[in-house]
């Protein structure tokens, strides 16, 4: 994955396969820390202690289309490059949540990238289920919510093409404010 | 500070969109658009899917097409992703596999323009795995 924003758009099908009504995607960067934190939690099914313990394994999947699961080894991989790691909790019947981390300024961390059209797409493709999308750079945050967005819309679909476009127009450039409010730092 | 797009704007569209549909129905079945369904799971995103579904939200949108577009999880085929399922209205889905930006064009002028079949089609199972 050359982008984070896939992973999370990866991360985020095994939220909607646990049978998740809401998911909050929060990525967070702390120029202090050197930090960039990815968390992707929801309200599915959650996982057992067992099978927890297996999740990161790339031969385990509870899928039955195939015997491998990579979105979650993917991702721990990608963190561990990265000087940081991935830590999930779950329990049955509590839902889970991944959290990722990465040191900020190292050299393979990979750029955040399309995060507008990953969470629109995330919104728009599920619409039975609540996104909420939240990033924050050190003190400063910007985020949005498939209830907020349905409420401005009223009767037109969530699935109407222009608002998809929109949508993605409006979540990345909402988000590259924030980075650009950075000082001495790049944009990634 | 430029002028950023916000929710409030968003309101605006919406009254475009509301017109724009009111148009179309005529009367006709509201569930009367194409559907169609990106497969997103790891192999189908790490080959490419999210390129070939942003090119349909945008070119479905600038030949005014109305579809609707929503995702699924791996169906099975893997060797052929990115994948994808259109259903044209009133008929059974169909599966195109091996989905580039060029053919994702011929599906779209093709298949949902005219309903002519286009090469790269998966021979569906009707159970699929997470009904």
């Amino acid at each position: 994955m050359k982008e984070l924003a896939l992973h999370i758009l990866d991360i985020a099908q095994n939220s909607i396969r646990a049978g998740a009504g809401e998911i909050r995607i929060s990525i967070s960067e702390s120029s202090s820390e050197d930090l960039l934190t990815i968390v992707i939690s929801d309200d599915g099914k959650g996982m057992d202690k067992e099978t927890l313990q297996r999740a990161a394994d790339p031969f385990f999947t509870s899928r039955k289309t195939r015997r491998v699961g990579l979105g979650l080894p993917l991702l721990s991989m990608n963190a561990a490059l990265s000087g940081g790691e991935m830590k999930i909790t779950s329990s049955p019947g509590a839902g889970t949540a991944v959290t990722a981390s990465f040191r900020l300024n190292h050299i393979d961390r990979q750029p955040v990238g399309d995060i507008g059209g990953t969470v629109s797409f995330l919104i728009t493709a599920n619409p039975s289920i609540n996104i909420a999308y939240m990033y924050t750079v050190d003190s400063h945050s910007w985020g949005v919510t498939t209830q907020e967005i349905r409420e401005v819309l009223g009767t037109t679909s969530i699935t109407d093409l222009k608002v998809v476009k929109y949508l993605r127009e409006m979540i990345t450039e909402n988000t590259n404010e924030l980075t650009n409010t950075k000082s001495g730092h790049d944009k990634y | 500070m430029g002028k950023f797009k916000s929710l409030a704007d968003l309101k605006k569209v919406q009254e475009e969109a509301r017109s724009k549909l009111d148009l179309r129905v005529k009367g006709d079945n509201p569930e009367g658009h194409v559907q169609i369904k990106v497969a997103m799971a790891t192999c189908g995103i790490a080959s490419g899917a999210k390129k070939v579904m942003d090119f349909m939200v945008d070119e479905l949108d600038k030949r005014g097409i109305s579809a609707v577009i929503t995702q699924t999880g791996c169906m099975g085929y893997c060797y052929a992703e990115p994948t994808i399922e259109v259903q044209l209205p009133g008929r059974e889905p169909v599966v195109y596999g091996y989905v580039d930006l060029k053919r994702a064009d011929e599906i779209i002028e093709k298949y949902i323009k005219n309903g002519e079949l286009v090469d790269g089609i998966i021979p569906v199972n009707y159970e699929k795995i997470d009904e």
